[in-house]
């Protein structure tokens, strides 16, 4: 083990930990938007719009982030659509999040008691009202759980991002090690980088998770 | 337009494109073939009352849950060869990879189906006097597997979308074959990428989709 270069490679791992942070907060970020906007969607059924959403939900789901990147960013510049790679990563990320994010607000939606919103619809709300009283307030929180694992997900599949030159960890780690061939080392970095970001990640979205339970069901 | 999509049906390009998915698949087939066969014997491990067992089996799922699967990948592309001296080809270094990690959430699928079953199924089949076997094969199984199919069938298309990182290490399978060809064409005809990547954009939809809709079948089944 060369305890020297790995120290200095902190640097490196330090820079590169902030750009795999920043995109994977901006791609989360937009996911959620486009699934809550997917949601309403779908909630009030607005033609055409609907199906376009399903179908955007089905396409994003059943491709992987790898082919959706190569395609924004090595197809869109043939027809002009030209943009950094680093808004490629995120508009890639986005467009994979917001299916899986839409997925897991309808199944928050769903699991609304029927008895709320027969309830409300009994004190007279309107259709607006129960999306905006009830089924949506209601709905998101018993989706926080899948929407944390979502982020998680969304957050490990950054790594995917080297493949378009992108200087995240994985591309810092090839690098270091074609130019000076300490492949355990900064294996070893790599990985511990990544332990770094998602195990706090993972144990803070738990921690929301059981404050929400606890504020939903009471346990 | 036209000079742009004809890439696809010129010369051999779609034979090709098809039998780069193709060895994708192999890939992802042979994986999940010994993927669900170990994965499952970790599940049923799993139920068992010895924490020593659960620990260690945890740490195991933990770890492939936690780093992701290009990373693993990598390492083991890297270190294997340099430290262990087993040099293997890409696609071996891949399935075992795979298999791993497919055994890991193949173990929390069965072992989270098994204990769905309810107690007073299992304290039945113990009043009947059957051993820890018997329990296994006429309780515990039949009852549980069902809504593990679900979440198997999810495990298959993430295990085939997954294939896509393998052109990473080195593996030829169908991005890396588009890859070569938009290198082909890259002065004739400039909007290749845009067409091939878009094919094989359609190409793992059309692999997945049924997938996805089978799993979200049997979801309904199941609940309702």
């Amino acid at each position: 083990m060369d305890i020297q270069a790995i120290v200095e490679s902190f640097p490196y791992y330090l820079q590169a930990m902030g750009t795999t942070l920043k995109l994977a907060f901006g791609g989360i970020f937009f996911s959620f938007l486009i699934g809550l906007l997917v949601g309403f969607i779908r909630y009030f059924r607005v033609p055409i719009l609907k199906q376009l959403a399903d179908g955007y939900t089905e396409l994003s789901r059943n491709t992987p982030l790898l082919i959706q990147l190569f395609f924004i960013y090595y197809g869109l510049p043939k027809i002009g659509i030209q943009l950094s790679k680093e808004l490629c990563g995120v508009i890639g990320l986005s467009f994979l999040g917001g299916g899986y994010m839409a997925e897991s607000i309808r199944g928050g939606i769903e699991d609304v008691p029927l008895i709320q919103i027969e309830s409300g619809k009994a004190i007279g709300l309107s259709r607006v009202q129960l999306a905006r009283y009830i089924i949506f307030p209601q709905g998101f929180l018993r989706s926080v759980s899948n929407i944390g694992a979502n982020a998680l997900f969304l957050l490990k599949e950054t790594s995917v991002f080297s493949a378009i030159a992108i200087m995240d960890l994985t591309n810092v780690t090839r690098d270091l090690i074609s130019m000076y061939y300490l492949t355990k080392e900064y294996m070893l970095m790599l990985v511990i980088s990544y332990v770094i970001i998602l195990v706090p990640m993972g144990l803070f979205i738990s921690y929301i998770e059981r404050r929400v339970r606890y504020g939903v069901f009471g346990d | 337009m036209y000079l742009g999509i004809s890439i696809l049906w010129d010369g051999n390009n779609l034979g090709r494109l098809l039998l780069g998915l193709w060895e994708a698949i192999k890939i992802a087939g042979v994986s999940l073939g010994f993927g669900i066969i170990l994965g499952t014997f970790f599940g049923v491990i799993r139920t068992f009352p010895s924490s020593l067992i659960r620990i260690i089996f945890r740490i195991y799922l933990e770890i492939f849950r936690i780093i992701p699967l290009l990373v693993l990948l990598y390492v083991f592309y890297y270190i294997l060869p340099e430290n262990f001296n087993i040099d293997l080809p890409n696609q071996l270094v891949s399935v075992l990879v795979f298999i791993l990690w497919i055994s890991a959430e193949m173990s929390e699928i069965i072992r989270s189906s098994l204990m769905s079953v309810s107690k007073h199924q299992i304290e039945s089949g113990k009043a009947l006097g059957f051993n820890r076997l018997q329990l296994y094969q006429y309780v515990y199984f039949p009852q549980g597997i069902k809504s593990a199919i679900p979440s198997m069938i999810n495990l298959v298309t993430r295990v085939i979308k997954t294939t896509s990182l393998l052109m990473m290490i080195g593996v030829t399978e169908v991005i890396r074959v588009g890859q070569q060809m938009i290198e082909h064409y890259a002065v004739t005809i400039s909007t290749a990428p845009l067409w091939i990547y878009g094919f094989i954009f359609m190409l793992y939809f059309i692999v997945c989709f049924p997938l996805n809709m089978a799993a979200k079948f049997w979801e309904r089944r199941i609940g309702g």
